[in-house]
Order: C-alpha cells, then structure tokens, then sequence
C-alpha cells in the first residue's frame, strides 16, 4: 500500500522502509522550535531532565515573538530565561530583538525549514511549514524539553483527507479564503489528528505567501499537520535559503485517504468567519454592515510581502475610517524592509494606519491593539475564540488581507469590489 | 489510581483560550495559572472548584493553541480529571506528559449532570455516578501511558526510568 507525503517523511525519520496509519513510532527531528510563552515552560522541564547539554545545539531554534519587545516585567523576566539559556547552551538560532519575527513567518525565510523535513513547534501553528512540503506539527513544551535532551519525539501516524481544489481563483480570492472556506465547510475538528493535503490546480499556481497562509490554519480544523507537496515554486523560494540538502516527497498515486474533499474555486468570495469559532464562515457579500472598531492586518497567517502588497494596493491615496484602530504588523525585519522600500509602509501610515514592529501582539490578546468589553475586530490572524484579542465580550472577525484593508476604510466589514 | 470528586460540565469546542487566556501567559505557575483557569468560559469557576473536581465536557476539548498552561492551570485548580467526548490532539498529548488524567467516553458526556458526584478506575476506565450508580466503560490507556500519569508526566517518568536502568 502506498503511503501520503506526511507517512513518507514520517517513515524516513524513523528509520522505517514503510509506515502505516495508526502505529507509534519515535522519529529523529531536524528543527525544534519555541517562543518566549512555551520555551521558558521547556526549559524548566529539561532542566529538571538533568541532561547538562542539549542534543543538537543546531537543530533548536527560540523566537521570542509572543509577548515581544517587552510587554512587562513578567514576559522580561520569561524572555531572559530564554536568552540566558541559548546563551548557556550556545544555540545557533536564537534571534534576539533587531533579528527575530514572527517565527513562523521567520523560520522559512532564514531558510531554517526545509522540503522532506520534520519538525515540531512548541507553537500550534508550526503546521505552517507544510507549504514547503515538510512535515511540521505543534506541540507542548513538555515534549519540547524531551526533544532538546534527545533530539526525538514520538508520533501516531496520522490518516489524511485529500482537499482538491479546482478552478482559477477569482480576483480578491486568496489563500486566506481557501483555508476559511475549508474549515468553514469541515468545522473545527474536521481534520482531527489527521493530515491535511493541499492539491489541485488552484494549490498548484498558489503563491508561496498564500501557501503558508493555507498550511498555517490546519491546526484550526484539528489537523496535525497541513502540508503541500514541493514543486517548482517551493524550490524557487528554498534555492537561495536553505544551505543543507533537502528532500523531496510526494504521496503515492495509491496512498490511502480517508476522505477527499473537492472544491471549485471559482464560486468562491472572499470568506469572513465570524465570532467565536473559525468555522463560522460566510462570503463577504454576506457580512456587510459589520460595523467594527479596530483593524489588524498581520500575523503568520497573513504578515509576509504578499499580505502587505495586497493591503496596501488598496489603501494606498485612502483614508482609513477616522473612528477605526488600523494596525499593521510586518512578519520580520527583512519584510519590514522590503515593505519600507516599496512605500507600503508610506501608504499604510499616510492612510491613517500605524506599524508596528513585528509580533505575535494582539493575535493572541497579548499586547499591542487589546480590545475593550463590546469593541469589534476584523484580523487577518487566526483564531477567534471568545477573548482572544482582549475582553471576553469583545468579538473578533478573521479575514483576507484584501477584505481587512476595505474594511479599514469603510470602517464596516466591506469586499474588496466597493472601494 | 482512584479518583473522585464533583462535575463541572462544559459544552463543545471549549478552547485553550477559554481555559487559560493569553493574558495570564506571562508566567507558568501552576498556582498563578490555576487562579484563572476556565475563566472566559466560567468566570466562577476558579472560586467553585475543589480538589478532586472533575471537568466533563463535549468534543474537541482543548482546541486552539499548543499551551501546555492549559493543563497545567487545569491540574494546578485541583481538577482531578477531565473526561471530555473527544480531545484536540496537543491538548490530549500535553495532558499525559504533565500528569492529568484525561478520558474519552461520549455515554458518561451524554448521562452525568452538573454537581454529580463521580469515581473514576483510571487502570480499567470504569467510571460510576455516584448520584444513581450508573457506570460507563471508557478506553483505559495502555500500561506506558498509565505510569506516565501516575508518576506526574513525562518528566518524572524518565527520570525514574533512568535511575532504574
């Protein structure tokens, strides 16, 4: 019986010729990632461990990004306990402020995560690192302590749903909308403990950007990993990044899926999921009226060039609603950069909007945007379960890039079309 | 393992957002977490638990983020076990390795009621309503997991294991 992409790469790190859906088996990793929030919880354990060094000083990688730069005394003193292990443990890759991001926007573009790799994140979005045809999953910090000490983690061997997506895009539709509508269509825990794999010819002409936009919300159906075979746009994007050979899978014409899901792109709108549940979606020309009080366009759903191109081809020569909070937050410092040279960054802040330095910030309720008891955002973020971006009674809408910049400038929930 | 105590019952999709807000992520006492734990979904919650509580819930328990606060403000409340229709997998796996016992059993969901007063085999899975005696079977886990539990999670486990080796 053949075996899924997600099997292979599993199987290969095991040191297995072939893996089944279900068995347990103990895998070597090549990249082991946390933040400030899950890596001071690991460090502890390790600690506790009592191994004196970890295994792979190489292969570990610590982004401070959650509650980044500072947000109080607490998060200072968490960031230090972070800082001052990677120091101790002279780990390669740890990015300090002035070098870090929003690590999922950050680990592809310092060519950390390659094709054929397997990889687990102390962070439930590391499913990210899929697009590049990788196998990458979330996990706690517990099994992040184990896998600095030994360099291994277990895994089950998830089944797979097949999503085919047919069709050519239309205009305003990206891969923000694709993954909206997908969840929207399976529900939250859809894709629970299984592999979710991005096919068909809308995937195949998917720009990589749209591509970790799709691979990074596989968590919000319940999935492992979401992941998308590697071609010719993921080796354009990993030629000049990765500096360690790489591997490329694809599944087998007879892997088994549990399920394959068809879509035809081209009857779709640009998705809104409305309060509380990612699932909630609707077309936009569904949500009009949607009267809102802040804006956030970023995060490592929808922080990297693309995101910031799109947003500001609309906002560019327009004023944001006077009574709206616009923040915008570049992925990384390179992205800041090249936003800041092609005057992305002049039209955000000349439209009223401001930009900040990059962060996790309010996706999460941390810091930088909260919302009040009764106030409304529209993000391009991820999640919007009840008191995710500040109070319990606030209520948060998620979103494309294209739709959050319109909807910034009518201060009310607006497809791309009308401005 | 025996455990017993009162039943707070929550509904689906209750997510790691609700069980332990960002907002208090900027430390990882179990003490400090355990103060605000269930509190966007029941803001009485941390003021009603007692030791030995149980939480029962709906499915996909624990969806959302990878947090391994999570559990950990779950177990530092004093909340014995949680027996939910079905899990999100980080939530299940961080559940394990820090010690919480956690059970997947939709007749229990479906039957006890808010304030019963439940025993709990964690070994054999078997849960009794001690309000009208009724019992439901749930999938015991496997032997490796069960010392995993017992012995306080993954950590504690190990460790043992080497000083035994």
């Amino acid at each position: 019986m053949g075996m899924t992409i997600s099997q292979k790469i599993l199987a290969v790190h095991a040191g297995r010729e072939h893996v089944e859906a279900g068995e347990l088996i103990n895998c070597r990793l090549d990249v082991i990632l946390g933040n400030d929030v899950t890596a001071p919880v690991a460090i502890a354990e390790f600690d506790r461990l009592g191994y004196p060094e970890v295994k792979d000083r190489d292969k570990i990688v610590l982004v401070p990004d959650h509650f980044i730069p500072n947000k109080d005394i607490k998060s200072a003193e968490q960031a230090k306990i972070v800082r001052d292990f990677a120091k101790k443990q002279g780990i390669t890759n740890y990015f300090e402020v002035g070098k870090m991001g929003i690590e999922h926007c950050l680990l592809p573009e310092q060519g950390l995560v390659a094709p054929g790799d397997l990889i687990i994140g102390a962070d439930s979005h590391t499913c990210t690192y899929g697009a590049l045809g990788a196998f990458a999953t979330g996990v706690g910090s517990t099994d992040m302590a184990a896998a600095m000490a030994t360099g291994e983690a277990w895994f089950k061997v998830p089944e797979a749903i097949k999503f085919v997506y047919y069709g050519k895009l239309p205009e305003y539709v990206g891969g923000k909308d694709l993954i909206l509508h997908t969840i929207g269509d399976i529900g939250v825990d859809g894709a629970r403990y299984m592999s979710m794999e991005f096919t068909g010819e809308a995937i195949d002409s998917l720009s990589i950007d749209s591509r970790f936009t799709m691979a990074n919300m596989a968590i919000e159906a319940g999935g492992k990993n979401g992941i998308i075979a590697p071609d010719d746009i993921t080796l354009s994007y990993v030629k000049d990044r990765v500096k360690r050979p790489y591997n490329l899978y694809k599944s087998d014409d007879d892997a088994r899926y549990y399920e394959v899901r068809e879509y035809d792109v081209s009857k779709l709108e640009p998705v809104v999921a409305f309060p509380h549940l990612p699932e909630n979606t609707r077309f936009v020309s569904e949500a009009a009226d949607v009267s809102i009080d802040q804006v956030v366009i970023g995060s490592c759903t929808n922080g990297r060039i693309e995101d910031l191109k799109i947003a500001a081809s609309i906002l560019k020569g327009k004023k944001v609603h006077p009574e709206l909070r616009v923040i915008i937050f570049p992925g990384t410092q390179q992205i800041y950069l090249e936003a800041l040279r092609l005057g992305y960054i002049e039209a955000f802040v000349e439209a009223g909007a401001i930009v900040s330095t990059p962060t996790c910030g309010p996706c999460l309720g941390g810091h930088m945007g909260i919302l009040a008891r009764g106030e409304k955002a529209l993000a391009t973020t991820n999640r919007n379960f009840v008191g995710r971006m500040g109070h319990p009674e606030s209520e948060v809408y998620l979103s494309s890039p294209a739709v959050a910049a319109a909807s910034a400038i009518k201060g009310r929930i607006t497809p791309p079309w009308e401005v | 393992m025996k455990l017993s105590g009162k039943v707070h019952k929550f509904g689906a999709d209750i997510d790691t957002d609700a069980i332990i807000p960002a907002r208090y992520l900027n430390t990882f006492d179990p003490e400090e977490l355990a103060r605000h734990c269930m509190e966007d979904a029941d803001p009485l919650f941390p003021s009603k638990v007692k030791a030995g509580d149980i939480i029962v819930a709906d499915k996909n328990f624990g969806c959302g983020s990878s947090r391994e606060h999570a559990p950990i403000a779950i177990k530092g409340a004093g909340v014995s076990c949680v027996i939910a229709r079905s899990f999100a997998r980080i939530f299940y796996r961080n559940s394990i390795n820090i010690g919480l016992p956690i059970l997947e059993c939709d007749e229990a969901v479906d039957a006890v009621l808010e304030g019963d007063e439940l025993e709990v085999e964690l070994e054999t899975g078997l849960i009794t309503n001690k309000r009208n005696g009724e019992q439901f079977q749930a999938v015991p886990f496997p032997e490796f997991m069960q010392g995993i539990i017992t012995q306080g999670g993954l950590i504690n486990y190990v460790k043992a294991k080497k000083t035994n080796d």
